[in-house]
């Protein structure tokens, strides 16, 4: 069990996840959030609070009980439609202030990332930036915020000592989503909220969504990746495509084939480009540089095939293959598709 | 219109090793770069510059040997540089790092008003993206991070509208000016330099501050200002290598054909 605390620090109790949701869709990371924040209160014996603030977002409440949230903060207001650094702000150090919690979580997504900065300054207190693994010190009832640092070149653990709260954010796809429980209910706690646009310097005008294909590789179970060994842009598209239908997956790439102008900057999977976490990720003709590596680890099944036997991937993958994509992927897109029903199943 | 740069110096991310006995990092073979982002934040207030008129400052903390990146801001275009740098400073995490450049913009300042501050997204070594928002509470004035493009400015009005890269969309916002932006790569391209910018970089001496410079509480900076502290550094778990499928290539495919329809 965790020690209690003496003087100042001791009123800070409780574990708080800050709920991102844009048009009233919850942000996955912050039911991710749910899971984990609940482990870490368990340890600790303390209730786990979401943090909701939005505009006619009350309908969602009952949702994050049966994620795990003993407590709902809930602060609506017209002007809380859209995500200012200036407004959520001032709302959320006013809770924190008021109920003092002694650990708060955030997706380290953009807008995670842009409140918790300004929120940790005004708290002035301690904040680890993109974690990858969160537990407790119970002797001396700490969080240890893990994350990855230079590039992905080393991990850190980040504490914080005499402050509170103890802030991260935390990357999506790293924490899993605890099942649901229909039905569980918990304490709502509604708060005042006063705010006029008059007094505001920031306007948010619009938002616009990225025109062409949605490609969402963050959310994808099977991904199918082409790097700098794929040749030029015909084969990149033949093969990759092809295997990714083949199995029913998504498309990726390293940097060198976007930077070849072989496929668009938003399929770049690693450090630069997005983070992702599929059951199954196939690396055709990528060596496996570490800003690569960075935004794979959390797949479950790497797969790698390259004619170079001392190409880095192959230390990293599940299953490897050297050969020659051009004779590998062809022959095994044939018997993918020999075994379609079985795959798709 | 004056705009300050913040610039920060970096290993080269691609070279800094964990030595696997002591756990340690190895710095010692990885060149010193200027952060990527922060090319690209100068290079935006450069043609802010270019098309409004006024001056770029840019403004560095980091030890003697980090002029060099503000002399590479002069061969970018910047007019003026600034280094903070102190044994006091050493040690800061990102809470007192903005502290400390907030008390250098708030001194730059005092000499010419500054109306926009431009850091850059993250910088490649701490990786945080916390220190432009900690600037920017510090100051008291708006942030917008991870801008994509500036869609207008209007210096009479004293209003400056960007694009604010979101998942799969962007966002469309107004600021009242001064405010600061954290800008990501895709807002410009990086153009050569001159070369009377880059003569006049060759003896350009920056401007030195040191803690007692600023006038600042040294209780907020460097360790003892920093609420955070790095507790264990190591090398990132490394999946135990591979199994290496082996035959001809019909018989791999086979192989492999196999081990996937088991794990689906
Ligand atoms: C700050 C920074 C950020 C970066 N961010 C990213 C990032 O987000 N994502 C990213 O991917 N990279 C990133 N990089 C770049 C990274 O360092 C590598 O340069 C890049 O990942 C290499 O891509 P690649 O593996 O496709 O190409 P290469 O390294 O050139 O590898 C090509 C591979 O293909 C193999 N090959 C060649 N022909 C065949 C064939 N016929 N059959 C089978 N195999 C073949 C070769 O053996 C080789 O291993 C970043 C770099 C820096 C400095
Ligand atoms: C392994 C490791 C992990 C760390 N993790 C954390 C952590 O989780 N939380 C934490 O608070 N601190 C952390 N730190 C400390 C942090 O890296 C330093 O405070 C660092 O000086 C600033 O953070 P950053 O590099 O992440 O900058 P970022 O916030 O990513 O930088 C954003 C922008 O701010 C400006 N900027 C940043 N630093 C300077 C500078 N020195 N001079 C001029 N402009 C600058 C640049 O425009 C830059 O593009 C960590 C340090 C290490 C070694």
């Amino acid at each position: 069990k965790a020690v209690q605390l003496k003087g100042e620090l001791a009123a800070y109790q409780g574990v708080w996840v800050f709920i991102e949701q844009r048009e009233g869709i919850v942000a996955p990371v912050s039911l991710e959030l749910l899971g984990a924040g609940r482990q870490l209160a368990d340890k600790l014996g303390v209730e786990l609070c979401g943090v909701l603030l939005g505009d006619q977002v009350s309908g969602l409440v009952n949702m994050l009980y049966e994620y795990g949230a003993d407590k709902v903060y809930l602060a609506e207001h017209p002007l809380l439609h859209f995500y200012r650094t200036e407004t959520y702000m001032k709302i959320f150090v006013e809770l924190v202030q008021q109920y003092k919690p002694e650990i708060i979580l955030m997706g380290a997504t953009t807008t995670g990332r842009d409140l918790a900065g300004a929120v940790a300054t005004d708290l002035a207190t301690g904040l680890t930036a993109d974690c990858t693994g969160l537990d407790i010190d119970l002797e001396q009832r700490l969080l240890l915020a893990t994350r990855p640092a230079f590039g992905g070149n080393i991990m850190a653990t980040i504490l914080c000592k005499k402050h509170r709260p103890q802030m991260a954010t935390v990357r999506p796809k790293v924490m899993k989503m605890a099942a649901p429980v229909p039905g569980r209910r918990g304490e709502l706690i509604i708060s005042e909220v006063n705010l006029q646009e008059e007094k505001l310097l920031t306007k948010v005008l619009e938002i616009v969504k990225e025109q062409g294909e949605q490609v969402n590789l963050q959310e994808a179970e099977i991904i199918v990746a082409g790097g700098r060994g794929l040749g030029d842009r015909e084969n990149f598209r033949k093969l990759c495509f092809g295997l990714a239908e083949a199995i029913g997956g998504k498309v990726g790439a390293s940097r060198a084939a976007v930077e070849a102008g072989w496929i668009e900057q938003k399929y770049q999977v690693g450090q630069t480009g997005v983070t992702v976490a599929p059951k199954i990720y196939f690396a055709l003709g990528i060596s496996g540089a570490i800003q690569h590596l960075v935004g794979i680890r959390g797949s479950d099944i790497i797969i790698a095939i390259n004619s170079d036997p001392e190409a880095p991937i192959f230390k990293e993958c599940t299953y490897g293959i050297v050969g020659d994509v051009f004779t590998i992927v062809p022959l095994l897109i044939e018997q993918l598709k020999e075994k379609g029903g079985i795959l798709c199943a | 219109m004056h705009i300050i740069v913040c610039v920060k110096q970096v290993p080269d991310t691609t070279e800094v090793k964990i030595d696997p006995v002591t756990n340690t990092l190895d710095r010692s073979s990885a060149p010193a770069i200027i952060n990527p982002y922060d090319s690209h934040a100068v290079e935006e207030a450069v043609r802010i510059k270019e098309e409004h008129g006024g001056k770029v400052t840019v403004i560095s903390m980091g030890p003697p040997n980090a002029v060099d990146v503000i002399k590479r801001c002069i061969t970018l275009g910047a007019d003026d540089g600034y280094l903070l740098s102190d044994r006091a400073f050493a040690g800061s995490d990102t809470l007192a790092t903005s502290y400390i450049l907030s008390q250098g913009i708030a001194y730059i300042s005092r000499q010419e008003p500054v109306d926009l501050i431009i850091c850059g997204k993250q910088a490649i070594d701490g990786d945080t993206a916390q220190v432009g928002p900690g600037i920017a509470r510090r100051l008291g004035i708006p942030q917008l991070t991870y801008v994509n493009h500036i869609a207008g400015l209007d210096l009479a009005n004293k209003e400056i509208k960007v694009h604010r890269k979101l998942d799969e969309a962007y966002e469309v916002v107004v600021a009242k000016l001064p405010c600061l932006l954290t800008v990501e790569k895709e807002i410009n391209e990086l153009r050569y330099s001159t070369l009377p910018n880059m003569l006049r970089a060759v003896r350009y001496q920056p401007k030195v501050l040191t803690a007692a410079d600023l006038q600042a509480d040294i209780s907020m900076m460097g360790l003892k200002g920093s609420p955070t502290s790095v507790s264990k550094i190591f090398a990132p778990s490394q999946r135990s290598g591979g199994e290496i499928l082996k035959g001809q290539d019909q018989q791999l495919v086979s192989q492999l054909v196999e081990k996937l329809v088991q794990c689906i």
